[in-house]
């Protein structure tokens, strides 16, 4: 098993954003989260992700068999887990390819190569996130993820304000971290947050969510919930109670 | 007696616009003499490693020559290259009969009772001039020392690169390390010809009780460029200067980068100030201050005299102690329509989002605070040799260290 979340409640501030949310992801297996803006796919995220913002009241989050629950977002990182954000903060002074070369200590140190996989080389020597587009930040980000080269991959909105050539890219390159040509041996999991669903024509998942204000309202075939938030929308898709 | 001394004697005690007021009274006058040495590896191995921590390469590689004052003593002084020269002050002052059009033109002697008392008890300092159209390779280091507790040492510098020259200058002041408290005055008068170029780079590594008071002074002819970055990384008591560069002649341009760091005690009142008098004339002033505790008035001001200037100002403060401050005082003063001068300030402490960010990388919660301080200092100081650059990272990465 990579992922376990158990009975987990968030709080931010003093409004609870998510509510008794459970769900496992097993090794090797593609999740996505539909929902709504606000429903709480991001807090959920964040959430595993440790930030402190994100205060947890209730349950608990298992990683490949450890609780980290309380765990520092440092060392969630260093078990395994790593996130692609939708709105990264800007670090002035720190160029890119100093990040992504000291996050590539131990894994041989491929920075220009990963880096013209993305078509990012140009943007290497700039300060991380600092006045790249929408789609460059995606790239930036998903730099960074080549680097750590983590098992537990959470993408919130890998394709926004991408354009249409570079979700092809993206999604080779995301469908690559998440070793979708091997099958059995596979040891990667995913957790992808999605609007346009466009991301699933790049690579397949094994299960989808959907979200409700800060409630976990139904799962199932991602394809298939999809199709039916498009045609009917998302209080038809919870409907279903599955 | 000469006008200069009158007025000097009027300004003795007259206290300067900004900063903490000292009492010159507790200063002492008169310093221990040191011995002269002709070759640089002569100097005494106690105080080799505070003048390298200041920049200095005392085997003298990679320099174009050296100057060194240890209190009020010229301790060494040797050029390696054609067309630059290097003198102690005096000497320069003997010389050439007084240095009449540079001495004591750009900075008033009556300004304050530091630059009154610079001219009235004068403890030498360097004289450095590059000919005209020489462009010299590598930096002249200069280094202003001091060993002598309780002393003031008051030196007056003058700077002079004539037209299509370039040279870069980087100096070290610097106290021995049992020193614990002085006073330094430096009052440096700068010109720069026509199509000359200076590079000025000063680091400062001061004892904890130090006072500093420099005083400088930049004249910037048609053509010229003045750069200056200046980096105190291990602060004084009271650092209070604010440079005054007038860009004089069409096209003249400047840069000033300042990084500096206060530590609990220290109360440091920096800034400069720059004159647009000419048209095409650029200014950029950029500040980047840290309190772990100490207290900053980091200041700028840009005048604009001519339509079509155009210049930017830029401070910004880290707070890393829940005690310190940091004000940041950035003024714009255009005198004529047409100026295009814009400023920015931010201070604040370091962003949790942004230590946050990193961790999920795998980064301890130390290790991204460092890398975002290091960012925050990490200036683009542009004309920088390579190997100054590299001096200059050297000793914030070094310095930077002790902040965490």
């Amino acid at each position: 098993m990579s992922l376990e979340i158990n009975n987990l409640s968030v709080e931010v501030g003093d409004h609870e954003v998510l509510h008794d949310i459970n769900m496992e992801i097993r090794t090797g297996e593609t999740h996505v989260l539909f929902g709504k803006n606000g429903s709480g796919k991001t807090s959920l995220l964040m959430a595993i992700m440790g930030f402190s913002r994100y205060r947890i009241t209730k349950g608990s989050i298992v990683f490949k068999g450890t609780d980290i629950t309380r765990l520092p977002i440092n060392e969630r990182a260093a078990l395994g887990i790593g996130m692609s954000f939708q709105r990264p903060p800007t670090i002035r002074g720190l160029k890119t390819r100093d990040l992504v070369e000291l996050l590539s200590r131990d894994n041989g140190g491929e920075t220009e190569s990963h880096a013209k996989s993305l078509n990012f080389s140009e943007f290497l020597d700039r300060e991380i996130n600092h006045g790249l587009s929408g789609g460059e930040i995606k790239k930036s980000e998903l730099l960074q993820l080549m680097a750590q080269n983590p098992d537990l991959i959470l993408l919130d909105e890998p394709e926004s304000g991408v354009d249409l050539e570079n979700i092809a890219l993206i999604g080779k390159v995301i469908k690559k971290l998440l070793q979708k040509n091997l099958r059995r041996l596979r040891t990667k999991s995913g957790l992808i947050i999605t609007h346009t669903g466009l991301i699933l024509n790049y690579l397949e998942a094994d299960r989808g969510y959907l979200l409700l204000d800060g409630g976990m309202k139904c799962h199932g075939n991602p394809r298939e919930m999809f199709n039916t938030i498009c045609n009917l929308g998302y209080e038809e898709c919870a409907r279903c109670q599955r | 007696m000469s006008k200069i001394k009158e007025k000097a004697l009027g300004a003795a005690e007259k206290k300067a616009a900004y900063g903490p007021d000292l009492d010159l009274s507790s200063f002492k006058h008169k310093a221990g003499k040191h011995a002269y040495k002709a070759d640089l590896a002569g100097i005494p191995e106690a105080e080799k490693a505070g003048m390298a921590d200041a920049g200095m390469i005392l085997s003298g590689e990679k320099r174009t020559g050296s100057y060194i004052q240890m209190d009020h003593s010229p301790v060494h002084c040797s050029v390696r290259e054609e067309g630059v020269e290097i003198l102690p002050t005096m000497e320069a002052l003997k010389k050439y009969k007084g240095l009449k059009d540079y001495w004591w033109k750009a900075v008033d002697v009556g300004a304050d009772k530091y630059t009154a008392r610079t001219e009235l008890d004068f403890h030498n300092g360097y004289f450095i001039r590059a000919a005209k159209g020489v462009k010299s390779l590598f930096p002249v280091q200069a280094c202003l020392y001091l060993s002598e507790e309780d002393i003031s040492q008051n030196v007056h510098n003058i700077v002079i690169v004539e037209e299509n020259a370039e040279l870069h200058i980087i100096t070290g002041c610097t106290t021995a390390p049992h020193l614990e408290r002085a006073l330094h005055i430096g009052v440096s008068e700068f010109y720069i010809k026509r199509g000359a170029t200076l590079t000025f780079t000063m680091i400062h590594n001061w004892g904890e009780e130090v006072a500093v008071r420099p005083r400088t002074a930049v004249w910037v002819e048609e053509g010229g460029t003045y750069l200056s970055n200046y980096v105190c990384m291990k602060p004084a008591r009271s650092l209070q200067m604010a440079p005054a560069i007038r860009l004089m002649g069409e096209g003249a341009v400047t840069r000033l980068n300042t990084i500096l760091v206060a530590r609990k005690g220290s109360e440091m009142d920096v800034g400069g100030s720059v004159h647009l008098e000419a048209a095409g004339t650029r200014a950029e002033i950029i500040s980047r201050t840290i309190s772990t505790g100490g207290n900053i008035i980091a200041r700028g001001l840009l005048v604009g005299y001519e339509p079509g200037v155009r210049a930017h100002l830029e401070c910004n403060g880290l707070m890393l102690a829940e005690s310190g401050n940091i004000r940041a005082i950035p003024e714009l003063d255009g005198r004529v329509a047409g100026v295009e001068m814009s400023h920015e300030a931010a201070v604040g402490k370091i962003s949790q989002e942004e230590i946050e960010y990193l961790m999920a990388r795998g980064i301890s919660e130390a290790e991204a605070t460092a890398l975002i301080v290091r960012g925050f200092l990490n200036v683009e100081m542009e004309g920088l040799p390579a190997e100054l650059k590299q001096e200059i990272d050297r000793v914030i990465a070094e310095s930077g260290k002790s902040l965490m």
